[in-house]
């Protein structure tokens, strides 16, 4: 009875037990609430492409930059036991140098964008190395190390951009923000896909998932074992740096047009949220980065739960917070124990009484 | 410098820490003073750095508590401004002063009071719960109104206009009239409760556990300090802290506005880390963090009045300090580890 149970929450599961149940929970209450929520359609979009629509694809759509960033953060969460709050400001610097390399060309083609695109993810990933270098050569917490970047990345984003908002507008940019033609699915969705596959074969391919979480569980153990702690934080950095490059393209390409103060605003504090919803820990070691991004989609299906329930745009953060604390409740370490040694305990002592009865 | 203090002990890492903010912030005001001239020549530049974050420095106090415990609070800013929302709407329907100043007391104590007991009792991550705890204010204070709401209360707007004027620091403006240095109230209260919390850490024995149980908990719990009370304390204060803070917030601007206090959290933070706190704990001094609220503020008049009028400079150049900060710190602390070792 006691190893079916472990088997099926502890085992089986293991940390994807709380994010999936809040996921769970979620469909349930909407399902409750309206029980076409989910309904999928398929329409003509403006362009007349057939694409599919509905909340569950608003859904998985919106929280495709949330998600491209939590599965870069796990991987520095997990190295350096330390977030990096820069990811919002720093997404703002790659779409603008995103746009500027676009509008600098004469005609925006395949080319171009291909262009624009490696020149952002360069950038991002400088400022990555900087963030990096500073946690992982000067041993400065993650969090002040990134401070610096939160401070004054959006104001680096505005003087790229020339103190200006500029527009673009192309049918390749549409087509990776919305959909492509002939294909129903929102493209973000599939950037997502991509980047995770790509994750996966990294794992696969490379040693990088044990070294980045023994660097995680004891940094000097790790260097004594022959890991180079440093190279494996600076990595980690700089691989949130092309996600944070993908998803500020992704978040230009579905506006069309870069704006430094509002681009992926206050996305840093969902992300760690996606990452702790994950069952990660912030302090380092173990990750699963599918955790983080069940994580990005529990944020989102809740975020568009309150939306369909009226709840106003600037309200929904009160909410949000009542749901994260409960969520968080339920899986502190304090109430796990609490409630298994409840567990053991009722099971336990049917268990005495029954052999008791077997003796008499 | 040894012969200057002649004393047997070197100095801590917070006081090395704080010399080198004091020093740098002292530096950079004369340089400012000679090379800038104009305001800063005048003491009011000083009193009016004072009356514009008297707030700041009351969050920074709070959190510069929580950080020598080796925790995070990001809420403060924005349960600063959610009791200046409650706090204006309930002056306007027709509330009283000193009722006024209990439900500020009561918004912080219960951000504290909550916040504390998830992080210490449950042994949830603070970062998530502070979190959470700032947008669920945010979130309340755009409940509670979404437009600007101005003071209109009588009693209030009393207070709001008093000031107190110090004329031998004044100066003669350009017609011949004196004009009296002018410090606003929620100065003298932020001034206060910084002496307080300076005490408290310096003399008091809940302010000693502090620093133990950031310097390493472990050794904190064998020498039979109550580890999680402690840290359920840092965080009561803490949010009483922004309490006191949202009400002299009021006291400074008059009006409630979604948006008040709008980063303050960061900013807070910042003005500890220049000041010397150090986030993984046990380092750390309030007199320090005010200095680097000082700094922080010197830094964004002098890139205004020195003609770098690009709205972008101003975080540019705050992001540089605070990096040059940092680095400052970083290097300094592994080389005295380095030195240690070889002793």
């Amino acid at each position: 009875m006691k190893k079916a149970g472990k088997k099926l929450f502890g085992g089986g599961l293991g940390q994807l037990t709380i994010p999936i149940i809040a996921i769970a929970l979620l469909v349930i209450f909407n399902l409750i609430r309206d029980p076409g929520f989910f309904s999928i359609d398929l329409l003509h979009n403006n362009d007349g492409n057939i694409v599919l629509s509905g909340n569950l694809i608003s859904i998985i759509n919106g929280a495709s930059e949330l998600a491209v960033l939590a599965m870069g953060m796990t991987l520095v969460t997990a190295a350096c036991g330390g977030q990096d709050i820069s990811v919002g400001a720093a997404a703002a610097i790659a779409g603008s140098v995103f746009v500027k390399v676009l509008k600098s060309g004469g005609s925006i083609n395949g080319g171009t964008v291909i262009l624009a695109f490696v020149s952002a993810c360069i950038v991002a990933m400088l400022f990555g190395a900087f963030n990096g270098t500073l946690v992982a050569v000067f041993k400065i917490q993650p969090m002040i190390a990134t401070l610096i970047l939160y401070t004054c990345g959006r104001s680096i984003a505005y003087w790229i951009n020339g103190g200006a908002t500029p527009t673009v507008s192309s049918p390749i940019l549409s087509g990776i923000g919305s959909f492509i033609p002939g294909i129903p699915v929102p493209t973000p969705v599939l950037i997502v896909l991509l980047m995770a596959i790509l994750f996966k074969l990294l794992f696969h391919f490379t040693s990088l998932e044990l070294f980045t979480q023994s660097v995680g569980i004891n940094g000097s153990a790790a260097r004594l074992n022959g890991i180079n702690s440093t190279f494996i934080k600076l990595l980690s950095f700089i691989i949130l740096g092309v996600c944070v490059c993908v998803a500020g393209t992704i978040g230009v390409s579905r506006l069309g047009l870069i704006n430094h103060e509002t681009l992926l605003l206050d996305v840093e504090m969902d992300t760690i949220l996606a990452v702790a919803i994950g069952g990660n820990s912030l302090g380092g070691g173990k990750f699963k980065i599918s955790g983080s991004i069940i994580g990005a989609y529990v944020i989102q299906m809740l975020t568009i739960t309150l939306y369909a329930m009226k709840v106003s745009s600037t309200d929904v953060k009160a909410y949000k917070a009542i749901v994260i604390v409960l969520l968080v409740v339920i899986g502190s370490p304090v109430v796990k124990a609490k409630f298994s040694k409840f567990m053991t305990n009722t099971f336990g002592q049917g268990k005495k009484v029954a052999v008791k009865g077997a003796e008499e | 410098m040894k012969k200057l203090f002649n004393r047997k002990e070197p100095l801590t890492n917070t006081q090395l820490l704080m010399t080198i903010t004091i020093g740098i912030f002292v530096v950079m005001y004369i340089l400012a003073m000679t090379l800038l001239g104009g305001g800063f020549l005048h003491t009011q530049q000083i009193f009016d750095m004072l009356n514009d974050n008297a707030s700041l420095i009351i969050v920074s106090c709070g959190l510069t508590i929580v950080m020598i415990g080796g925790g995070i609070d990001i809420s403060v800013g924005a349960v600063t401004s959610l009791v200046v929302m409650s706090c204006v709407l309930y002056l306007n329907n027709g509330g009283n002063v000193f009722v006024s100043i209990l439900l500020a007391l009561g918004i912080g104590l219960g951000f504290g009071l909550v916040q504390g007991s998830l992080i210490s009792y449950l042994e949830i991550q603070p970062f998530i719960v502070t979190l959470a705890g700032m947008f669920f204010a945010r979130g309340m204070t755009t409940i509670l109104s979404v437009n600007p709401q101005k003071v209109s209360h009588e009693g209030f707007t009393k207070i709001l206009e008093s000031k107190i004027e110090i004329p031998w620091l004044g100066y003669t403006a350009k017609n011949g009239n004196l004009v009296p240095a002018r410090i606003e109230f929620g100065v003298v209260i932020a001034l206060a409760c910084l002496i307080l919390v300076f005490l408290m850490l310096k003399y008091v024995r809940l302010g000693r556990n502090f620093y133990a149980m950031g310097g390493n908990q472990t050794s904190a719990l064998m020498l039979g300090i109550n580890v999680k009370r402690t840290r359920f304390m840092s965080y009561i204060l803490s949010g009483l802290l922004s309490g006191i803070s949202g009400y002299v917030f009021m006291m400074h601007t008059g009006a409630g506005n979604a948006t008040n206090a709008a980063g303050m959290e960061m900013n807070a933070i910042a003005s500890s880390i220049i000041g010397g706190t150090l986030l993984t704990g046990g380092v750390g001094n309030v007199i320090g963090t005010f200095f680097g609220t000082l700094t922080l503020t010197t830094i964004k008049k002098i890139v205004v009045s020195s003609g770098l009028n690009d709205p972008w400079w101003q975080s540019i150049t705050t992001g540089g300090m605070l990096c040059f900060f940092i680095l400052l710190q970083s290097v300094v602390l592994s080389r005295r580890s380095k030195k240690k070792k070889a002793k």
